[in-house]
């Protein structure tokens, strides 16, 4: 080839790829040696099979089928907030799990609004504990990307058809009947799957709003094994059994989950003609108002009840903080690192004309979607037992796993937007001799400044509100700052738990925000 | 002979082109043909970006056909994204000098008169956003004098602009060539703009790169492929 060759990724891809596959092989490597032993799937093992199955099929359904029509209610009204309101909808993906779920306790708990609301009309107050309450955590997170999906699908729908409707004078049931039914029937069964598949996944969920012999999920269940009776073996098995999950759900949660950009494109409201009477305005505007209700109100609740708490936060919180922005910033750093060498890789090799060894690699980088971070905590537990003691590493080992887990992401983002900058530059860069670091410095990273602030910023943000492989690990005095929110829940001092949720609230919408906004900054051109 | 292309076959696919021609130093030659015959394919073999099947480019006897094309002895310009967006002008200019863009003050102010040769005196902080399409020819051409190759490629940079820019901007093309004494190569739809170039054409037509003629001469008796085109 007359083409110069393209060195630069190559030892950081490598380095990268050989960091993954240490983490995730290496760790259910080291959890199938261990479930060898004398483990064996008991009843209370298939009872959280059972359980798991069914809250993600209870979940999936819910969620989908609330959020047909307030998609379509969005989809065909324009109003002031409209905008704001659908970026709000890839909002959850970066919600801390454990500060919803307070939120959630605010509104439906045993002393939430609508409990004390049916205490004054005589009734009994809601019981948030459970099925039911790990079903509800999971609609709020859901329905708005089952919206997303749905939203999607009626853009999609070409305009001139909602014209053609219009001449032919259809009215709303018309169109419902042929073209949004045939729509929702292509659309509706895939999102149904994402969430279902989601669901599977869900540990923080079910820690605090599930757990008992009759509401526990599989991950949960690796916990337990691994926390209160330290059964490595049985743990190891379980772990097993939810990678065997994970691997089915990362395929296709992978194609469809992460919002591409905050809300991008889906800003456009469809145009319609067959929307005249008030009684349809009404109700539209009643299903948008009852969701955004839904959703903002434990929102408003964590803002509401933490401003107190705040000022009285006792030092530990403060100081879980400080741990949690330093595991956040070294995953963080970790991911944008990994993320950078595999698509430079990736796009090197393509560029070479080894297709077959980018695909290889960008398969390879998408590999962690199907690992579970409590599998994978799992299996580093196991490794490190025997040499070091695991509470000493655990935020080091927080901050990998963090890495691992968002790096599909930010490789999706980064990916596309490289090739996009090779395509357009690629030719005037190899024409001038730019290569190596100065092609980086010069030419890729100026370029990718925006791809790269949005991925760090999702990082950053998942990595800050993640509570879940530091559970395994974390000793009484390491504690991230979801873990310590958990145990002052745990201990029910809630004021303490209302303020430190809204400072994580805060710092992980921060952290997002401060990427992605500086990776549009500046960005001419 | 400057530039010769020896047995050149190239194919992509179904396409095929083949080319066997020179081209004498200080040539200007026009690059004429129907769309999708493969001009800018030859261009893009010639400065390497493609690797042809099989055959040689060679450049004053040595052969260049391997090697890769910052190396080669030519300044090319693409019909678009010739300037970084994100670079200003002085900085765009300042890589045919270096390209890691560490320029000494020397450097700097060599930078600076490129763009005052080709009337841009005072742009070198803008960005490519706020400059017009003449004007960002103009800092891709002020670039080509920095790098000082002796050979440069134009694959129709300028289809872009009207009618008088156009016009204006082969002028300055012709008076660098002339200059820095360069070999041009220049794709063209245009037999008006080989007319301007005033030197020979190279026609590119049903798979075959034709050796350069006089432009006068091939437009005043076109071949059938050219006179089909042409209409």
């Amino acid at each position: 080839m007359a083409r110069s060759a393209q060195p630069l990724g190559l030892w950081a891809g490598a380095a990268a790829a050989a960091l993954l596959v240490c983490v995730v092989f290496g760790s259910l490597a080291a959890v199938a040696w261990r479930a060898e032993g004398a483990a064996r799937f008991g009843p209370a093992d298939w009872a959280a099979l059972r359980f798991t199955l069914t809250q993600a099929s209870l979940s999936a359904l819910f969620s989908v089928a609330l959020a047909v029509p307030v998609a379509r209610a969005l989809a065909r009204r324009r109003f002031t907030g409209r905008g704001v309101l659908i970026t709000l909808l890839g909002a959850p993906f970066i919600l801390p799990t454990i500060v919803a779920v307070l939120g959630l306790l605010a509104v439906f708990g045993r002393s939430g609004i609508l409990s004390a609301a049916l205490g004054w009309a005589g009734l009994e107050p809601v019981r948030i504990y459970g099925l039911h309450g790990v079903v509800l955590a999971h609609v709020f997170f859901n329905l708005p990307l089952a919206t997303r999906l749905l939203l999607q699908g009626w853009l999609a729908v070409p305009a001139e058809r909602f014209r053609l409707a219009a001449a032919f004078g259809f009215g709303p049931r018309d169109v419902f009947r042929h073209i949004e039914w045939p729509m929702l029937r292509e659309v509706v069964p895939g999102a149904v799957l994402v969430v279902f598949l989601i669901c599977l996944t869900s540990f923080a969920v079910a820690l605090t709003l599930g757990g008992g012999p009759r509401a526990t999920t599989v991950e949960l269940a690796i916990y337990q094994a691994f926390r209160f009776d330290f059964d490595l073996a049985r743990a190891a098995l379980l772990a097993l059994v939810q990678f065997g999950l994970c691997a089915l759900a990362a395929l296709v949660v992978y194609r469809v989950a992460a919002p591409a950009a905050m809300g991008g494109g889906l800003d456009r409201p469809v145009e319609r003609h067959d929307l005249q009477g008030r009684g349809l305005a009404l109700l539209d505007g009643g299903l948008i108002g009852l969701a955004a209700l839904f959703l903002l109100t434990p929102l408003a609740m964590i803002v509401m009840n933490g401003v107190p708490g705040l000022a009285g936060l006792p030092g530990t919180v403060w100081l879980a903080a400080g741990r949690s922005l330093l595991v956040a910033l070294a995953a963080t750093g970790l991911v944008i690192a990994m993320a950078l060498g595999l698509a430079l890789a990736v796009v090197g090799f393509e560029r070479a004309g080894r297709r077959g060894a980018g695909a290889a690699l960008e398969v390879l980088g998408m590999v962690a979607l199907a690992a579970s971070p409590l599998v994978i905590g799992t299996g580093l537990f196991i490794l490190i037992f025997p040499i070091a003691d695991p509470s000493a590493l655990a935020l080091a080992v927080t901050a990998l796993v963090n890495a691992v887990m968002a790096l599909p992401f930010a490789l999706r983002a980064l990916l596309p937007a490289l090739r996009g900058v090779e395509a357009d530059h690629g030719r005037l860069a190899d024409s001038l001799g730019i290569g190596g670091r100065a092609r980086l410095r010069l030419v890729l990273l100026p370029r990718l400044r925006h791809p790269l602030g949005f991925s760090a910023g999702l990082a950053a943000a998942l990595s800050m509100g993640d509570l879940g492989v530091i559970v395994l690990f974390a000793g009484g005095d390491a504690a991230t700052l979801p873990l310590q929110l958990y145990r002052l829940m745990g201990a029910y001092r809630m004021g303490d738990a209302a303020g430190a949720a809204l400072l994580l609230l805060a710092l992980s919408l921060a952290l997002f925000w401060a990427f992605d906004r500086g990776g549009r900054r500046d960005a001419r051109g | 002979m400057t530039l010769a292309v020896e047995q050149l076959v190239i194919t992509q696919g179904d396409f095929r082109l083949e080319a066997d021609f020179t081209l004498a130093e200080g040539a200007r030659a026009g690059v004429i043909g129907p769309s999708g015959g493969g001009k800018s394919t030859l261009l893009s073999v010639i400065a390497g970006f493609f690797a042809p099947r099989s055959g040689r480019v060679l450049w004053h006897g040595a052969d260049i056909t391997a090697l890769p094309p910052a190396d080669r002895p030519l300044s090319i310009l693409f019909q678009d994204n010739n300037l970084f967006p994100h670079l200003t002008a002085a900085q765009n200019v300042g890589l045919g000098l270096r390209p890691d863009l560490r320029l000494s003050r020397a450097q700097k102010a060599q930078v600076g008169r490129a763009l005052e040769r080709v009337g841009l005196d005072g742009f070198g902080d803008r960005r490519p956003a706020a400059l017009s399409g003449g004007q960002q020819g103009r800092v891709a051409l002020a670039r080509v004098l920095l790098r000082g190759r002796p050979l440069l490629l134009l694959d129709e940079p300028f289809a872009a602009l009207g009618p008088a820019l156009r016009a204006g901007m082969l002028e300055l093309v012709r008076e660098i060539v002339a200059e820095a004494g360069l070999t041009l190569m220049m794709v063209s739809h245009d037999p008006r703009d080989l007319q301007a170039l005033d030197g020979v054409a190279i026609l590119v037509a049903e798979g075959r790169a034709h050796a350069p003629v006089a432009t006068e001469a091939l437009l005043a008796d076109p071949p059938p492929a050219l006179r089909a085109y042409l209409g």
